[in-house]
């Protein structure tokens, strides 16, 4: 009765998660211009069967078994992992259906079944080591062999832990059966044409010898003939559907190991107990499955899928965003992706855990779901969102197949929504985002560099307000020692020939330079020998400046001019910063 | 001859011409490749908002080399730039160079400097040598007009990367003259592509790209060579894009080194990946 009302309850959290989740794939707005959820919907509906009825479908099935059943991609990447996740994957699926679905698969394929007889018995036992091993495989690279960034999170840890739960009560469950006396008394009375406790006595004499069940008054040594008894009255009552334990062998070490104190756990019922540990972690597995790491066995493979037959030239944009809102709940967090940034070593300076990818895709599904998030915590996921340098490798090595290069694309253009500036927008980072300009209005396209350019000149009006006037007070000497490098203290040397100005090529681009560029380099020279910080820092020409380093080559002074630009951009960045 | 190639993040996306026919040629002139598939950003993009994390990610792949005992051969100008840069300032600040270590230690890592960063066209030039390309060579181009941009960030600063004489420099156009071809003269060869400010500053970025591919054009050249990934990217696929808008066309295609001496050398348009690039190619064989 209890396991009835905790299997249907644990089922139908389950099927509600499920449809929550399926309705969130639908609803989560990613891109900039999203579609309501039916038109989502339907057009998904659309595309799957058009892919279903088309000569995709080879294309669908080569990759459900090359990348889903054998999963490729990761044994190429990394063996070990591969290995670690096949071996649970593989046999806990193969467990999932021979031992814990029994009544509904076993049975229907095999009439004569019963878990205590072989194949069963031993298979049963081989999956349950292949899953541990896996565990263990997969513990030892997680917390021991730690690779220097990915990171393990209390999913992770909670995954691992009700695996073990289920994994280990199930291993000690058998042991503590195959000893019980009183499951032996059980299956006798239920199984066994036998009532006479005289007659049952061989029978129990031979289970006790060879069958590692344990008895409160029978003994060895036995006598021969007694054995040979009881190994008749066995092979008529019980041999028909059960096997020796030792088929079974983590459950009948367990057995052996605990043989000495079988009784007393006999009596203290420790085989129900274990029994109820054992369902109940599993059923409060399937109930928390849509919200766990372990959802991941529906998403990753519909993640796989659907990446085989779409990209963003030939797909409907409306069922990319819907995939990509399916592929913030694919990622199982195995930090692949991060072990491979080309970006992630910039962790270990720029301390923001969402420039590691498997750490972004966790922010980004608040960021999606709208979950209140604070204004600073907003600013570190975009800025970590945008530290990408778009090299591909996360989405090449991710094993769920998702395309996160193209994910990082959407919800940094999502971000720029909320209308905070950022920084890393002027530089070379977003040369990938001008060769996609085509793919979104122009509008938008400017909207975050504009935004960006303004605040980060926001403080400084001196430029601006030219009627203003400059008053030469003393050098601001704690601003002019800001500059750290020896090389950007040359400043120091320029003596004003205006070289580094008229070999630029910036300015030479423009008939009225200095309307646009504010200040030309030889008076950003100029400015900081003055010490003064507003008009050093807040000049168009630092980021209209090509880096091409002709006015430093060519300077006469040897004034390390395009370094000196350098320091000043992370100079106004560090300032803008922290004025947003 | 023996280095660990560095490719950056942008060939493997989207360059991957340069790559495999980067990889054939110097398969054909005998040098070897090691791949090390931890390395990460050259540090380039990083330099405008954060100067320490891109020093930092040069560091961590020179490191990287060091430990297999390896020079680095990079493709890109903007990358090797960047590595001679912060192997620059290393060498000159021994505080940036501890601090440096001490995050590359939890890797097991350490800089030290042993390791020598070599942009490809120097590999060609100084390594293997214009006799012994010469010597591979098996089809030269004739009446070849090539306009051979060499890109700023291996010429200038030229203290710190060495690459060649930074007013007059003349390796890169011998090595095209391997080829057959005529390196011709051309005023802006020394100027900037524009790339830098592409997705910053377009509309600046697009115009210095533009004056380029007009002051080739008008100087002669049939084809456009560049041996830098922002460099060819902003004269393949940014002039596409420029072709494309209203902005008239100024059709002068670009060809990567390794693709005009691939060629050169007998080595299949299929692995120079011709195909890949934007603006089509196929007529440079029509001048063997």
């Amino acid at each position: 009765m209890f396991y009835s009302i905790s299997l249907y309850g644990a089922l139908i959290i389950f099927i509600i998660g499920l449809i929550y989740k399926i309705f969130s794939w639908f609803s989560l707005k990613i891109s900039v211009d999203s579609k309501s959820g039916s038109a989502r919907f339907l057009m998904a509906f659309k595309g799957i069967i058009s892919t279903i009825f088309s000569g995709r479908i080879l294309t669908l099935l080569k990759v459900f078994s090359l990348d889903i059943i054998v999963q490729r991609k990761l044994m190429q990447e990394d063996f070990v992992r591969w290995l670690a996740h096949v071996l649970i994957y593989w046999a806990f699926m193969l467990l999932l259906l021979m031992h814990a679905f029994d009544s509904f698969i076993t049975s229907a394929i095999f009439p004569n079944y019963s878990p205590t007889i072989n194949p069963f018995m031993f298979l049963r036992d081989l999956f349950g080591f292949l899953v541990i091993a896996g565990v263990c495989l997969a513990i030892y690279r997680r917390f021991i062999r730690r690779a220097p960034r990915p990171k393990t999170n209390i999913m992770d840890q909670y995954a691992i832990i009700l695996l073990a739960i289920i994994m280990g009560s199930g291993v000690l469950l058998e042991g503590a059966k195959i000893g019980s006396y009183a499951i032996y008394e059980d299956m006798v009375e239920e199984y066994a044409a036998l009532d006479d406790a005289e007659e049952i006595r061989p029978l129990t004499v031979f289970w006790v010898k060879n069958f590692g069940v344990v008895s409160p008054d029978i003994k060895g040594p036995f006598e021969n003939e007694l054995l040979e008894e009881g190994k008749e009255l066995h092979e008529m009552n019980c041999a028909g559907c059960h096997s020796r334990p030792q088929w079974a062998f983590i459950g009948n070490s367990v057995a052996a190991s605990v043989k000495g104190i079988a009784l007393g756990l006999n009596k203290a019922g420790i085989h129900t107990l274990l029994w109820y540990i054992h369902f109940l972690a599993c059923f409060i597995g399937l109930a928390y499955l849509p919200f766990s790491k372990f959802f991941h066995i529906f998403t990753s493979p519909l993640s796989i899928l659907a990446n085989s037959v779409m990209n963003r030239e030939d797909s409907e944009i409306v069922n990319i965003e819907t995939r990509q809102a399916l592929e913030l709940d694919a990622c199982t967090h195995c930090g692949q992706c991060t072990s491979r940034c080309s970006a992630g070593i910039v962790f270990e300076e720029i301390n923001n855990i969402n420039i590691l990818p498997s750490e972004k895709i966790q922010s980004l599904k608040k960021v999606a779901s709208k979950k209140d998030i604070g204004k600073e915590e907003f600013l570190l996921i975009l800025d970590g969102t945008y530290l990408c340098t778009n090299c591909h490798r996360c989405t090449d090595v991710c094993p769920a197949g998702i395309n996160l290069e193209d994910l990082w694309f959407s919800m940094r253009e999502n971000m720029f929504q909320r209308g905070y500036p950022e920084f890393s927008t002027l530089s070379p980072l977003s040369y990938y985002r001008g060769l996609m300009q085509d793919t979104m209005p122009e509008e938008g396209y400017k909207k975050p560099l504009v935004l960006a350019r303004n605040a980060v000149t926001a403080g400084y009006n001196l430029i601006k307000d030219q009627a203003k006037g400059i008053t030469i007070t003393k050098p601001e000497r704690e601003f002019q020692d800001l500059l750290l490098s020896s090389q950007a203290s040359t400043f120091r040397e320029c003596f004003g020939c205006q070289t580094c100005t008229n070999v630029c090529p910036v300015v030479a681009n423009y008939e009225n330079p200095k309307e646009i560029l504010g200040l030309l380099p030889h008076q950003i020279m100029y400015s900081l020998g003055l010490g003064i910080k507003e008009l050093a820092l807040g000049s168009n020409m630092l980021w209209d400046c090509v880096t091409c380093y002709q006015c430093q080559e060519q300077c006469p002074q040897g004034v390390k001019i395009t370094e000196v630009l350098f320091e000043l951009k992370n100079l106004a960045v560090q300032h803008a910063t922290k004025n947003i | 001859m023996k280095f660990a190639l560095f490719l950056g993040c942008n060939i493997p996306a989207r360059l991957k011409q340069y790559e495999t026919s980067s990889r054939a040629v110097l398969e054909k002139l005998d040098v070897e490749i090691q791949d090390i598939k931890e390395f990460n950003c050259c540090g380039y993009p990083f330099r405008n908002t954060d100067y320490k994390s891109s020093i930092l990610s040069s560091a961590r792949n020179m490191a990287l080399a060091e430990k297999e005992g390896l020079s680095i051969v990079i493709l890109c100008m903007c990358g090797f730039g960047m590595f001679k840069e912060a192997e620059h300032r290393l060498k000159e600040n021994s505080t940036l160079k501890d601090e440096i270590n001490i995050v590359l230690k939890k890797e097991d890592l350490e800089y030290n400097g042993q390791t020598e960063i070599k942009h490809v066209l120097s590999v060609l030039y100084h390594d293997i040598g214009i006799d012994a390309i010469k010597e591979k060579v098996v089809k030269r181009y004739k009446e070849l007009k090539i306009a051979t941009h060499y890109g700023c960030h291996a010429l200038r600063p030229s203290d710190v990367v060495m690459f060649d004489d930074p007013v007059n420099p003349d390796l890169f156009d011998k090595l095209v003259e391997v080829t057959g071809a005529e390196s011709i003269y051309w005023q802006s060869r020394l100027d900037c592509c524009g790339a830098p400010l592409f997705g910053v500053n377009d509309e600046l970025s697009m115009d210095l790209t533009k004056k380029k591919i007009i002051n080739a054009s008008e100087s002669g050249a049939d084809y456009m060579c560049d041996s830098c990934t922002y460099c060819h990217l902003q004269f393949d696929t940014v002039q596409q894009m420029i072709n494309s808008g209203h902005d008239g066309n100024h059709d002068l295609p670009a060809i990567l080194y390794t693709q005009l001496l691939g060629l050169s050398l007998g080595i299949d348009r299929e692995i120079l990946g011709l195909g890949y690039n934007h603006i089509d190619l196929s007529r440079i064989e029509e001048f063997f």
